[in-house]
């Protein structure tokens, strides 16, 4: 019997999130910031956040695809750093806004434009602080069956449909119907 | 509802040669279930280089087939399995890809792709290779996207079909090399 993969690590205090914990719909991305299809992802959830509302708790957790994206754990490193600030939104919209002109020597000045402490910003990158967490990130990815970038899961489950808009609204909006009415 | 992951496959209970799974079009396929030897084969990865699965012996090999080379997505299945090598190291398993492409087409798909992972060429005769695992698609032309685990002594230990829409990922796959202790047999699914 062909079962849905699910996720290994339950949505917690750990992760990045927005909207309301107690929402009734969380949808979690594993996600690469060089990755152009997680680029063409970022403005359908955006635009899912602003339909669905406190409806919707958005989580993004690390799946960096090294290998096919060179600059892709950087920017990963970026965000966990920008996150320690407690400015992890404002760096993972701003590295997905300016996705095309990602690379190393960018990154300095985009922590400095979201206000960062920019010598703890760095310190913390070299320290290896934030390395381990996206270690932890990609384990939960791969025991919870991600299968490429993004990778979304709509409670729990992992979404197999298209990443277009209205696919996913609608696998969502299913979420919300009781279980007796399916 | 457009989940389509939820109707394309159905399984009817094991009949005593396993359980039969019909793909989207209802034709029953029968892929090797675990317990059995893995057939051996020997097929070109680059145009002067071939590779047999006895060439592993002693070693956990994973078989990757898939329908074909340069789907239209960044990290695909391959490229995951490429990015997952540290993991597959842990076990000292060697991924092997195998597609009814050709050699020349593997050989610029995996430059493109930087692929580590050998891609074998089920080119001529065309799915030999699937048809003896039981992942062919004859209407196709192009083999299942199955996984195959196989231990160091060339017996299978795992084996799973997806709908072929449908990347696996990985975690069967490590599931299946972790239980691999000798006389165990991981689970068909």
């Amino acid at each position: 019997m062909y079962e849905p993969t699910t996720l290994t690590e339950p949505v917690s205090e750990r992760d990045h999130g927005e909207g309301p914990a107690d929402a009734p719909l969380t949808l979690v991305e594993y996600g690469d910031y060089q990755c152009p299809y997680c680029g063409a992802a970022y403005p359908v959830v955006k635009r899912l956040q602003k339909t669905l509302g406190k409806r919707l708790r958005f989580v993004f957790r690390n799946f960096p695809v090294t290998q096919s994206h060179p600059y892709a754990l950087i920017a990963a490193e970026a965000a966990e750093a920008a996150a320690l600030q407690d400015k992890f939104w404002e760096m993972h919209d701003l590295l997905y806004e300016q996705q095309a002109r990602l690379e190393p020597d960018i990154i300095p000045s985009w922590a400095k434009r979201i206000g960062l402490d920019l010598e703890k910003f760095e310190s913390d990158i070299k320290k290896g602080v934030v390395e381990k967490r996206i270690k932890e990130d990609r384990q939960s990815g791969i025991r919870s069956g991600v299968n490429g970038t993004p990778t979304f899961y709509i409670n729990g489950t992992r979404y197999d449909g298209s990443p277009d808009y209205e696919s996913l609204l609608e696998a969502l909006e299913y979420e919300l119907v009781p279980q007796s009415r399916r | 509802m457009t989940n389509k992951a939820k109707t394309a496959i159905i399984t009817e209970p094991s009949r005593g040669t396993g359980p039969i799974r019909y793909n989207n079009k209802g034709d029953p396929m029968k892929a090797l279930k675990s317990g059995l030897p893995a057939p051996d084969f020997s097929l070109s990865t680059t145009p002067d280089q071939k590779v047999s699965l006895s060439d592993f012996r002693g070693q956990p090999v994973v078989l990757v087939f898939y329908p074909a080379d340069w789907s239209p997505v960044c990290s695909d299945q391959l490229a995951l399995y490429n990015e997952l090598k540290p993991e597959f190291s842990e076990f000292k398993a060697q991924v092997i890809g195998i597609s009814v492409d050709g050699v020349w087409c593997h050989l610029a798909f995996s430059k493109d792709r930087k692929l580590q992972i050998p891609l074998l060429a089920d080119f001529e005769p065309k799915g030999a290779v699937a048809r003896k695992y039981g992942v062919y698609r004859e209407k196709d032309g192009e083999s299942e996207r199955a996984l195959f685990v196989i231990d160091g002594e060339g017996i299978i230990r795992w084996s799973y079909v997806s709908p072929v829409g449908i990347n696996p990922g990985a975690d069967g796959i490590l599931k299946a090399l972790e239980s691999m202790t000798p006389g165990e047999k991981a689970e068909n699914f």
